[in-house]
């Protein structure tokens, strides 16, 4: 009995201490929100910000991309050849790509190299009274740091979502070309003809959402950092962690509101 | 002015403070000793609301520094930190003129940069360190940076955390000289922390040692080598033998 009631309690514990969180987390969130409508704002961390997470994630979200549409076109060659569906290729890589595989893997990807980089920054500078200077400098943390990241990420990864999608797309045109004997012409043909613009538009709104996400998620748990190099290594963990599980979360989420019938 | 009025602070169950009272007088330079770990920095911070007493009053000016307005208070302080704390995304320079760059002290660019060059210059660094990055200084410069960082913007009161640790003799004698033209041609208000009883007796108007989470005594710098306190008598000789246990 005491055995059962101990697990339960553990269990509760747990729940608890995961709404807790999430409840920092949406405070964090609104606060940063507030902030951002409210002057002053830091344009020159802004603009850093803009090619830290922008700029410098393209060669990754693109080489993701690329070999994503290429590998999805080989699968769903195969899976169309079993009921003599192969021409469906060039359209269903498309919609593959820019309602799903773009915005979450291109988000996974930045999540890995961006969320972890800003949790370690942010994490480093708590730890080195970086942050308490800050406020002794009359400058809000949030506004300085939180801000411009949150800011860029939002606007930042729906750009390389769409780059992420043309190089996808691009992807599954060179095995479709190259390997399983496409027509060139046809294969655009096919892929742009079937394409509407909400399938891509949707994938954008959710990049919007991952890359809010994403610095969200490495700016709160950059702050939360404990002490010592130990504290800004398990920030960094985190962030990376909760950035990614947020994506897939947010992801069916955002798929249910868009598509569901 | 400002005034501490039983200022607690635990963290966790380590009781750090267990009532501070301190007043240190308008254009007056106190100087807080006692042994590593006691409590100075954590005080120092609570003044400013880096740290949050969990009981206790602080007055700036006779103002509650709680209900203050934080940006118009905040704009009166300069601090050293005693790790440094320089931003190491900034080159040295932009370090130093942090707060005349942004805010409602904005000053153009070239003017700023002129402030942090003659800022460091008063530290005793040279123009060439301006454009290098905090990493590439040594920690003795980098602590001197910190302190040109504190002093930019002429602040009306200024905390010094350990402003001479790691500095050579000469240089802690430049930078004791420096705090004290501070406090007499600038008028300012400051608080230091130091180790070194050198500097104590160079910068200090009063001296109040911290001990136990308390203050164990304070009083004006001419009064602390006849005053009747074996805790501070042991400490400002640094002797191994007395009240004060040292753990071997
Ligand atoms: N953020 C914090 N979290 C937990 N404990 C803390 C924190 N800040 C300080 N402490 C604890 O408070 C105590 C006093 O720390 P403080 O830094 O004020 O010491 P100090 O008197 O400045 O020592 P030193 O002369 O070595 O700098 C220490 O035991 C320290 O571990
Ligand atoms: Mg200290």
């Amino acid at each position: 009995m005491t055995g059962v009631l101990a697990f339960l309690a553990s269990i509760g514990r747990v729940i608890l201490g995961l709404l807790a969180s999430v409840g920092r987390v949406t405070l964090f969130a609104l606060e940063t929100i507030s902030h951002i409508l409210r002057p002053p704002f830091y344009w020159r961390e802004f603009g850093q910000a803009l090619v830290q997470i922008g700029w410098l994630s393209l060669p990754v979200v693109g080489l993701t991309a690329l070999f994503t549409g290429g590998a999805l076109a080989l699968q769903i060659y195969a899976g169309g050849a079993r009921f003599s569906a192969e021409a469906v290729v060039p359209s269903i890589v498309a919609i593959g790509m820019v309602r799903e595989l773009g915005p979450v893997l291109g988000g996974l990807m930045v999540a890995a190299r961006v969320a972890s980089s800003i949790a370690a920054e942010i994490g480093t500078m708590k730890v080195t009274e970086q942050i308490d200077a800050l406020v002794t400098l009359s400058t809000h943390p949030m506004k300085y740091l939180t801000v411009p990241r949150v800011l860029a990420a939002t606007l930042a990864v729906p750009v390389l979502v769409a780059v992420g999608d043309s190089i996808g797309i691009f992807g599954g045109y060179l095995v479709g070309v190259t390997r399983l004997e496409f027509n060139a012409a046809a294969y655009l043909k096919n892929t742009v003809d079937f394409l509407e613009f909400w399938d891509v538009g949707s994938g954008l709104v959710k990049g919007a959402v991952f890359g809010f996400l994403i610095a969200l998620m490495g700016c709160y748990f950059g702050m939360q950092s404990g002490r010592g190099a130990q504290g800004v290594g398990r920030a960094t963990k985190s962030a990376v962690v909760a950035a990614s599980v947020l994506i897939l979360a947010s992801n069916y989420v955002l798929t249910e509101v868009f598509f569901a019938a | 002015m400002i005034t501490l009025n039983g200022i607690h602070k635990s963290f966790g169950n380590n009781q750090v403070l267990r009532g501070v009272d301190l007043h240190v007088p308008t254009s007056e330079s106190m100087v807080i000793i006692g042994g590593s770990g006691t409590g100075k920095s954590v005080t120092i911070k609570t003044v400013l609301g880096l740290v949050e007493p969990d009981r206790g009053k602080i007055e700036v000016d006779g103002q509650n520094v709680a209900k203050a307005d934080r940006d118009a208070f905040l704009a009166r302080f300069g601090m050293l930190f005693q790790g440094g704390a320089l931003f190491d995304s900034l080159p040295v320079w932009q370090n130093v003129a942090f707060r005349l760059m942004r805010g409602a002290l904005k000053k153009p660019k070239d003017e700023a940069r002129t402030i942090a060059i003659e800022k460091l210059r008063r530290v005793g660094l040279k123009e060439d360190v301006a454009d290098r990055f905090p990493a590439e200084l040594s920690g003795g410069m980098q602590k001197r940076v910190g302190l040109a960082r504190a002093i930019a913007a002429e602040p009306e009161i200024i905390f010094f955390d350990e402003p001479t640790t790691g500095l050579d003799p000469i240089m802690s004698g430049v930078i004791n000289d420096l705090i004290r033209e501070i406090v007499v041609e600038m008028g300012a208000t400051t608080m230091t922390i130091t180790h070194d009883m050198t500097s104590v007796r160079t910068i200090a108007d009063r001296v109040a040692m911290l001990h136990d989470g308390v203050i164990q005594w304070t009083g004006r710098l001419d009064e602390m080598d006849t005053a009747n306190d074996l805790y501070l008598q042991q400490f400002i000789h640094g002797r191994a033998e007395g009240p004060i246990e040292a753990v071997r």
